[in-house]
């Protein structure tokens, strides 16, 4: 047992060397002097100094951002729904295409998706003159798209997770179905929701593929301007940029973890002393 | 609904025939307002399916059919750039154009061959790598203290949400001719020239095991981690060696995250577009690849909806598979 115990450590050191190496290496060489982004020649942060007069950049920084946001939170909404409707509904009609409609999102090649959505795009444009060419709205309706799957997703195994017999003692004591996805539901499902809205906002952030397609002139999100400058190989500003953007969302994702962790620290808590009493 | 939208549709019709028959009308409306009355009380329940259905069937479901309908287009230079199916001939006839051209396209073209063997083969043995990588890494988390567990949980999951483009440009960096990789190399003394890492098949794979290996990871210690140990106990009992034990009982057990991990891997893989462009050479075609130049540099969509739908063709069964199983695991989950 000892043998194989110490293969298995050796290999989780081996796979997370494998997973933060070129991270670590990339956040380094961002604080590069030497404009040839590998070879080292001293510390220096002139390239963040540059990076903030790129107006193209953040241009584009801004515009996934507002992207983003607005993606997550309507992510949550439509994503939270389905989530309830698969968990806490019951059968009816059409639930299985339901279903393979909010799962196949998940491992759909992004090609696919993204062709799919402009061909749709325009041929709706044709017809009815909507959505008037392509740009933050289309990319935006893009996102929600793939996004609120995950969220689904997310909010349905915590739902299968937590057996429903809160919810059935609120029932039984007299209150209505909608109050009891009010009042009881929904707060047990809320942390979901928060991990749900941080995941859709970093998925939006993070799209190239998808965006690429479904975007129009003068609508370049921060990913296809980033695309568009290390085709050409790698250079400190994308460096320097590289590094904030995982700097922030790693500290929010710790951030946010070890508060939700707290949180459900407390709740086990609480229900536990209930059921003691 | 599609029955309330029916008798609004055949009312219509009957009040536009036959103008004196209004009541008839009025009568008919009076009965859909108490329908809808007494749907009303469950209202809520019926806006939390059809308003998510509702989206995913405009915007996932209808764009397929869209895809399926310009692939048997023909490419014009206009806009937009294909062919009409249907066409009124002199206003009388619709006329129904279908063409198979664009599939025959690609059979014959030995590029797309290449792109969709190259793709199928590159995903498969990035699969077995993650697996490989990945199973270990995941019993080593599912066995350790519930502390640990956490923080190794947190570290697998982190670069999940850090930006998968940026982690491939990071990639970049480490393996290019002046690169990380190769600095250490010929500062310990192993090389005298950079080995060219950038723009190989090398390259590509690597960059799918590294992108890819939480998607397989995470499945994999769900499933060992609520595995229940009494079996292992009873198979040392019993005097197994540990090495059969875990042949025997472990492996097997663990098949539904083996299973669940590789098609979260396998899927999207096959189709990866940013992971070729960048670490690849324009030699290593990726069907992804194709299909994304075959539409931004070529602008022939017809033949682009073609590949994709052969590309979803390929695909359907490991989807249709993963569904399936994800569908199972939630009942289960439930019960």
């Amino acid at each position: 047992m000892r043998r194989r115990s110490t293969f298995t450590f050796s290999m989780l050191c081996f796979g997370f060397a494998f997973l933060y190496i070129p991270i670590f290496s990339l956040i380094f060489y961002s604080f590069n002097k030497s404009r040839l982004a590998t070879v080292w020649g001293g510390f220096s942060t002139k390239w963040y100094g540059e990076l903030f007069q790129n107006e193209l950049i953040i241009d584009a920084a801004l515009l996934s951002l507002r992207i983003a946001a607005v993606t997550a939170t309507m992510a949550v909404i439509l994503g939270t729904m389905a989530g309830l409707a698969l968990a806490r509904l019951g059968r009816y009609r059409g639930r299985t295409l339901f279903a393979g409609m909010v799962m196949a999102p998940l491992v759909m090649p992004e090609v696919i998706t993204g062709l799919s959505l402009l061909l749709l795009f325009v041929s709706l444009e044709e017809m009815i003159g909507w959505p008037a060419g392509r740009g933050a709205t289309t990319i935006t309706i893009a996102h929600i798209t793939f996004s609120m799957a995950y969220v689904a997703v997310i909010i349905q195994s915590r739902l299968s997770s937590m057996d429903d017999s809160l919810e059935e003692a609120a029932m039984d004591l007299g209150s209505r179905p909608f109050r009891v996805l009010w009042d009881v539901t929904l707060p047990i499902i809320s942390p979901a929701m928060v991990s749900g809205w941080l995941l859709s906002f970093t998925l939006s952030l993070d799209d190239l593929v998808i965006a690429s397609f479904v975007s129009g002139p003068g609508s370049s999100t921060l990913p296809m301007v980033i695309f568009s400058k290390v085709r050409l190989g790698v250079t400190p500003d994308i460096n320097a940029l590289a590094t904030i953007i995982i700097l922030v969302v790693s500290t929010g994702v710790l951030l946010a973890g070890i508060l939700m962790h707290r949180q459900e620290q407390r709740r086990l808590r609480d229900e536990q002393m209930a059921y003691s009493d | 609904m599609s029955g309330g939208a029916h008798v609004a549709v055949s009312r219509k019709i009957e009040a536009a025939a036959e103008p004196l028959q209004g009541e008839v009308g009025r009568i008919d409306a009076t009965g859909i307002a108490l329908a809808i009355l007494n749907r009303f009380r469950n209202a809520w329940r019926t806006v939390l399916i059809l308003v998510p259905y509702f989206w995913l069937f405009l915007f996932f479901l209808v764009p397929f059919g869209i895809v399926l309908k310009i692939s048997l287009a023909e490419a014009v230079i206009a806009r937009p750039p294909f062919t009409p199916l249907l066409e009124w001939v002199d206003g009388t006839v619709l006329e129904i154009r279908i063409t198979f051209d664009n599939f025959l396209f690609l059979i014959e073209d030995a590029l797309y061959w290449t792109g969709y063997l190259n793709s199928l083969k590159l995903a498969t043995i990035s699969t077995i790598c993650c697996l490989l990588l990945g199973y270990p890494m995941a019993y080593a988390i599912a066995r350790a203290s519930k502390t640990m567990r956490n923080i190794y949980l947190m570290m697998i999951i982190l670069p999940f949400w850090t930006s998968f483009l940026l982690r491939i440009y990071a990639w970049m960096g480490m393996l290019n001719n002046n690169g990380v990789i190769n600095n250490v190399l010929s500062w310990i003394g192993l090389i005298d020239e950079p080995i060219g890492f950038m723009h190989t098949e090398f390259a590509v794979f690597l960059g799918i095991t590294y992108s890819y290996l939480p998607f397989m990871i995470l499945p994999l210690y769900a499933n060992l981690e609520r595995m229940d140990l009494s079996l292992h106990e009873a198979a040392m009992d019993l005097g197994s060696r540990p090495m059969r034990v875990f042949f025997d009982v472990t492996l097997p057990l663990s098949m539904p995250g083996i299973i669940a991990g590789s098609l979260l891997v396998f899927i999207p893989a096959t189709g990866e577009y940013v992971i070729p462009a960048l670490l690849g050479s324009p030699d290593n075609l990726m069907i992804g690849r194709v299909l994304f130049d075959e539409f931004f540099s070529n602008r022939d969509w017809p033949v682009a909806s073609a590949v994709a739908i052969v590309l979803l063709f390929v695909l359907v069964a490991p989807i249709m598979f993963f569904q399936h199983y994800q569908m199972k695991e939630a009942e289960e989950g439930k019960a």
